[in-house]
């Protein structure tokens, strides 16, 4: 048998249109996308036939997680310095500038104000875990101890244009909802929106 | 793996222009880019959280009852949002002495919104149709939204009260919400459980006990 010499393959794809696409899908996410917001809880949203789009900017989120813990979000960096400011001066907390720089890294507000100190002292993983145990304490009535009533109205004296928005897991029990709702209500504030998530309208509406 | 292939190599001819094959592998260029778009396929949300728009009556205590609207019975629809998923509803004024005025429904096509349909079809009649137009783009935008609020608050359009029980998820008040966004129903408010009201589920739930007991007062 004569020997055959296998020819040689070439073995070189050309990438360059490959990458084309590539660059062009990765300039896409990157110009529509959002980050995801880190939340001390999971939260499943219950979904609703509704399209209205949450406001972009001075929006207040108030999470209530299947438990009952309720914490808060501002999303004005300078809105939270004041607000921690203003809340500290009511219960006579007095809190130091690396303590607020810590509040406002902290995505979320959910500690009692006398655990505050201590809390923002720690650095911010073991913040996480530890805010996961706690939350804003909360009572159905506007007492000393309502303190989301507390940040709630602060917040809006800092900033009268903020929004709220509630955003609580779909198996939260409604009594927990309705605590949160009815703090709102003696603060008079009648207007908000519940976070869903988009679902279909059904065929035919 | 990059490589800027320079042709023939070896012995040149002198004089001749060195023939330079420049190809330069794209590989690792598409490797990082696949990475990038698969982080920001995980880290990122597309779209933004839909939202649903409440407002509730304030809690003044000085109104007396007069103030407060007066429905007309027949109009009025009342939903209590009751345990493991189930709706109790019962028309115009309560019963108490009738446990069968009470009904039971499911949430959803089939159940609630079948009924609410069936007493709101005018305004679902005339929400479709608008729908149409806006559609086939012989409405605005804004005269789209002007008229569908119209058709909502018409003055003798059929009112809903929900009054979710303890034991109602907030799932539960959701669902309910949405079926007054698909029905287009423009009046609804959300209101707290009455003794009244427990009293008729608790009758409804014995079968008219608590009724019969009492003498149907």
């Amino acid at each position: 048998m004569s020997k055959v010499k296998p020819k040689k393959q070439e073995t070189f794809i050309d990438m360059t249109a490959m990458s084309d696409v590539t660059v062009l899908l990765l300039t896409f996410f990157m110009l529509t996308a959002n980050f995801v917001p880190k939340e001390p809880v999971q939260v499943m949203t219950p979904a609703s036939v509704s399209e209205v789009k949450i406001p972009e900017y001075d929006v207040m989120t108030i999470l209530i997680d299947p438990k009952g813990q309720v914490y808060m979000n501002l999303d004005r960096p300078e809105d939270k310095r004041k607000v921690l400011e203003s809340v500290g001066e009511q219960y006579g907390v007095k809190f130091t500038p690396k303590q607020i720089t810590s509040f406002i890294n902290q995505t979320h507000i959910g500690m009692p104000i006398g655990r505050m100190q201590a809390f923002l002292d720690l650095p911010l993983d073991e913040q996480d875990a530890l805010m996961k145990q706690f939350g804003i304490p909360t009572d159905t009535i506007i007492s000393a101890n309502n303190q989301l009533a507390v940040w709630v109205r602060t917040a809006k004296e800092v900033n009268e244009n903020l929004s709220i928005a509630i955003k609580a897991d779909q198996s939260t029990p409604y009594t927990l909802v309705k605590n949160v709702m009815s703090t709102l209500q003696d603060l008079k504030e009648n207007r908000y929106s519940l976070i869903t998530t988009l679902k279909a309208m059904p065929e035919g509406f | 793996m990059a490589e800027v292939n320079t042709g023939g190599g070896g012995e040149q001819k002198k004089g001749q222009p060195q023939k330079l094959n420049l190809r330069v592998d794209f590989t690792p260029m598409v490797d990082m880019n696949m990475l990038l778009i698969t982080f920001f396929m995980f880290c990122t949300t597309l779209s933004k959280p839909q939202t649903m728009d409440i407002v509730m009556p304030t809690k003044d205590t000085d109104l007396t009852e007069e103030d407060k609207n007066q429905v007309k019975a027949s109009k009025a629809i009342t939903l209590i949002l009751g345990e493991d998923d189930k709706i109790y509803y019962y028309m115009g004024e309560p019963n108490y002495s009738d446990y069968t005025s009470l009904k039971e429904t499911t949430y959803g096509a089939g159940g609630l919104r079948d009924i609410l349909l069936e007493r709101n079809r005018d305004a679902v009649a005339e929400m479709r149709t608008l729908k149409i137009d806006r559609a086939k783009k012989k409405i605005t935008e804004e005269q789209f939204k002007e008229k569908s609020s119209e058709i909502r608050n018409k003055k003798d359009g059929q009112v809903v009260v929900i009054k979710p029980t303890n034991s109602a998820s907030y799932k539960n008040l959701v669902d309910a919400l949405d079926e007054m966004q698909i029905c287009s129903i423009g009046k609804y408010a959300i209101v707290e459980m009455a003794d009244g009201d427990n009293y008729l589920v608790q009758n409804y739930q014995s079968k008219g006990a608590l009724s019969a007991e009492t003498g149907g007062r």
